[in-house]
């Protein structure tokens, strides 16, 4: 990278302007006002503040990454800069509105929001406050940003700790609460935030604890590397099984809320891992993926069910294999026709057969059979021994074997001769035929597995539901499972399961936020396509393509060492 | 197809684009075990020949027997797996695989286990996969690529691309082996080499080989017979020797001053 001590000030001033007209936006269209009725640390800090002050933030360390400027007086001043344009607009904001009242034009310029921005303050010492205010962070950010790198990862860790309980306080309350009595959450949290004392606490504690860990880590990895081969099997068969340990009591520990939402995820996780196929190992743009989910449902829902529409009234277990294959036929149906096309056409001719499946089941002529927009109902919760599977935390169960079954099979099938075929089809579609490799049967496997998964997914969504309509198996699944691959990382399994966490987890817990979710969610997939494009959990083989990992042990005299072969 | 002795043999082989008629009523024969060239301008029709060849373009007219079997109507897959592999002009490796798993992938015509076979990692599943790594070892050995099993393809250098593909080519043990320009974009060094490894595959393995070439001493070195494509016609056939001094292709391919070059 090159040094520059010298940086152009308009560039500074254009990247100040971009944050101001972020920071402006989101206060202007009601996102920080709506946030800051939730304390992150009561009484100090409000999710609204944090969203006017994250931009400055972003920007700050984006600049001073992008420039590599040595002086420190120099970051200072970027700092300073960007965050005090900022912090002029939003004083703008206020005077404006005490001056002309602008909430004529823009409606939600509350008094409230202007408020939550002078912190409390109105008038001139509102917007002195919110301008010293933005200043300050873009300071802070700057040396912040400064800091040796083992302190800088200690803080980082001890602030997102901090903010992150803060955050899901309501649900870690209502934990606490459950499990140690009203007395304990209440020391610890109120209302819907963490104690300011306590938030010290956690934030000393958490920056000592990463400070120190890294030394940690590699004092214990160096132990575990003189382990001889055998304590090392043990030590894995440790892992392993204190990882089926937390997996078994997980819903004990989560209660029924937070194990609903578990439920969901996991059968995102499964539609994911269905589609991870298809996209992220044969390379397939499918996106109308919804389609299997919404044939497993309605198989379910048609075999099951003991309302007016049920016509056999099977019990689930037994309906659940048809299920599967009946979505399986209809990954091959789907396949045969889309198999000599490529890229945009084959995501455009998957999109239409998504929306088929969902216009047919609103139909008026499939309607005596599938409900039409009424949908099914009654349909009966899978039972055990005679004993229905009603809480989430049951049903919990039956969602972690199958996608553990998921998860096992995409591993095996990624390591496998089928596996470097969908990797080279998805290379080069024209040379892969040219291995002898049948494009054919390997693209309809491709199809069929990951409609298997999905169908699997559907049927047990059927029966956690007791109920399905149309309307639940929208375009939206689609492109939801698509999303919550390319942020978790196209190609890996674990990343599929950060990906539901972070897009289907998430606004679940932050249900109150609904508003603003598809807002959010398209903010998250822009920034992650130009922070992070190969995913929070890239696959090896995407790390490799764009050339991340910068230690893959090519040896820098290659040539030489490919010519001493001969 | 009594002769047993003819592996490949193209009959009339026409192929038109539009009203372009790229290849026109080519007439081939390569013997098993020889080195056959195919020569031409640039825009002669050789590639679009391999590609006929191939099955990756369906002939306009013709037919194609390889080994006493009709070629025609069947796809790139079954032919590959029928014995012929090929090579590229433009190396199509598959970039972000390693070298190891590129071979592996030219195994697949010979492997034999069912994909579900990988999910219960059957033993036959596991010697199967140990035996095609191994063997990519070899191979890898072999084109003198030794070592580099674990680097991505488009990390290596391009001479060792080259080899690569070829490495690729053989995993299928091919009958014939299509090579198309393999010594494009080589210094006279490797050049050398690679002819050297060319005639080395047909010695030592015993693999039919046909090549496109430009480079004008490969193809009189090694290859016992030659083909001149000029516009899709085939203006001349014969040893290198009788190539050389036949007027119509001085004419249409090495020009009038090059004719003396070759002298030397």
């Amino acid at each position: 990278m090159s040094e520059q001590n010298n940086f152009d000030t308009r560039e500074i001033i254009n990247a100040g302007l971009i944050t101001a007209a972020v920071a402006v936006s989101i206060s202007v269209i009601g996102m920080v006002e709506l946030f800051a009725n939730r304390d992150l640390i009561a009484g100090i800090i409000t999710v609204g503040q944090v969203w006017v002050f994250a931009p400055i933030i972003y920007m700050v360390y984006y600049k001073l990454n992008q420039l590599n400027i040595e002086s420190s007086g120099k970051q200072f001043q970027i700092g300073a800069i960007i965050g005090a344009i900022t912090g002029v607009s939003l004083a703008l904001v206020i005077i404006l509105q005490e001056a002309f009242n602008i909430r004529q034009f823009f409606i939600n310029v509350s008094p409230s929001l202007i408020e939550v921005l002078g912190f409390g303050q109105t008038g001139f010492v509102g917007s002195l406050v919110i301008f010293l205010a933005s200043t300050a962070v873009g300071l802070l950010t700057a040396g912040f940003l400064m800091l040796p790198p083992r302190w800088k990862a200690a803080l980082f860790a001890g602030l997102a700790w901090t903010f992150g309980i803060g955050l899901f306080s309501d649900v870690l309350s209502e934990r606490l609460r459950t499990f140690f009595g009203s007395n304990v959450a209440r020391a610890i949290f109120v209302s819907k935030a963490i104690q300011p004392g306590v938030a010290l606490v956690v934030f000393i504690v958490v920056t000592g604890i990463a400070y120190q860990w890294r030394a940690g880590k590699t004092a214990v990895s160096h132990r575990i590397s003189g382990f001889t081969p055998k304590q090392q099997g043990n030590f894995r068969w440790v892992q392993i099984g204190f990882g089926i340990v937390v997996m078994l009591i997980l819903p004990q520990i989560l209660g029924t809320y937070l194990s609903e939402v578990t439920n969901n995820i996991g059968l995102f996780i499964l539609m994911g891992l269905g589609l991870n196929i298809v996209v992220g190992f044969a390379g397939l743009l499918d996106l109308g993926y919804v389609a299997f989910f919404a044939l497993g449902a309605y198989v379910i829902g048609i075999l099951t069910s003991t309302g007016s529409l049920g016509i056999a009234g099977m019990n689930f277990w037994v309906a659940l294999p048809i299920a599967v294959v009946v979505s399986t036929l209809a990954g091959l149906t789907l396949g045969t026709p889309v198999l000599r096309m490529r890229g945009d056409y084959l995501a455009i001719v998957t999109l239409g057969f998504g929306e088929i499946i969902r216009v047919l089941a609103l139909s008026d002529v499939l309607k005596p059979y599938i409900g039409g927009a009424q949908g099914i109902i009654q349909i009966p919760k899978p039972a055990i021994a005679g004993v229905p599977l009603i809480k989430p935390e049951q049903l919990y169960y039956v969602i972690l074997i199958a996608v553990l079954l998921a998860v096992f099979i995409s591993w095996r099938l990624r390591d496998s001769r089928l596996g470097r075929q969908w990797m080279a089809m998805r290379e080069d579609e024209d040379v892969a035929e040219a291995m002898g490799i049948n494009l054919i049967s390997t693209k309809l496997l491709a199809f069929a597995i990951g409609a298997a998964f999905s169908g699997l997914s559907g049927a047990i969504f059927a029966g956690k539901l007791t109920s399905i309509f149309p309307h639940s198996f929208n375009l939206l699944i689609s492109i939801n499972v698509l999303s919550l691959i390319i942020v978790g990382g196209v190609g890996s399994l674990p990343g599929v399961a950060i990906g539901s966490l972070v897009l289907v987890g998430l606004p679940e817990i932050l249900r109150e936020f609904a508003e603003f979710r598809l807002l959010m969610y398209g903010v998250v997939l822009v920034v992650m396509m130009l922070a992070k494009p190969e995913g929070l959990w890239p696959s090896e083989a995407t790390r490799r393509e764009l050339g991340r990992d910068n230690d893959d042990g090519v040896p820098d005299d290659i040539e030489t060492l490919a010519t001493a072969q001969n | 197809m009594n002769n047993s002795n003819v592996l490949l043999k193209a009959d009339n082989v026409t192929k038109r684009f539009g009203g372009l008629t790229a290849v026109n009523k080519l007439n081939i024969e390569i013997e098993k075990g020889s080195i056959y060239a195919i020569i031409g301008p640039n825009g002669a029709g050789k590639t679009t020949s391999f590609n006929c060849v191939t099955g990756f373009y369906e002939v306009s007219e013709g037919t194609i027997y390889f080994d006493g079997k009709l070629l025609n109507g069947k796809s790139t897959d079954q032919i590959t797996r029928m014995g012929i592999a090929r090579t590229y002009q433009n190396i199509r490796l598959f970039p972000n695989m390693t070298a190891v798993e590129n071979i592996m992938v030219g195994e697949h015509p010979r492997l034999k286990t069912w994909w579900f076979e990988s999910i219960f990692r059957t033993r036959r599943f596991i010697r199967e996969e140990q035996a095609a790594e191994t063997e990519a070892l070899r191979l890898l050995d072999f084109v003198g690529l030794k070592g580099l099993g674990d680097q991505l393809a488009k990390n290596l250098p391009y001479g060792a691309q080259r080899r690569l593909e070829i490495a690729r080519a053989l995993a299928s043990e091919p009958k014939l082996l299509l090579l198309d320009e393999p010594t494009a974009g080589m210094n006279p060094n490797e050049t050398a080499e690679m002819t050297t490894f060319i005639k080395n595959l047909r010695d030592q393995l015993g693999i039919t080989i046909l090549l496109i070439e430009h480079d004008m001493r490969v193809v009189m070195n090694i290859s016992e017979k030659i083909t001149v494509l000029d516009f899709g016609t085939k203006i001349a056939e014969g040893t290198a020797k009788e190539i050389q001094q036949n007027p119509k292709v001085i004419e249409a391919y090495l020009g009038r001053g090059a004719a003396s070059g070759l002298e030397n």
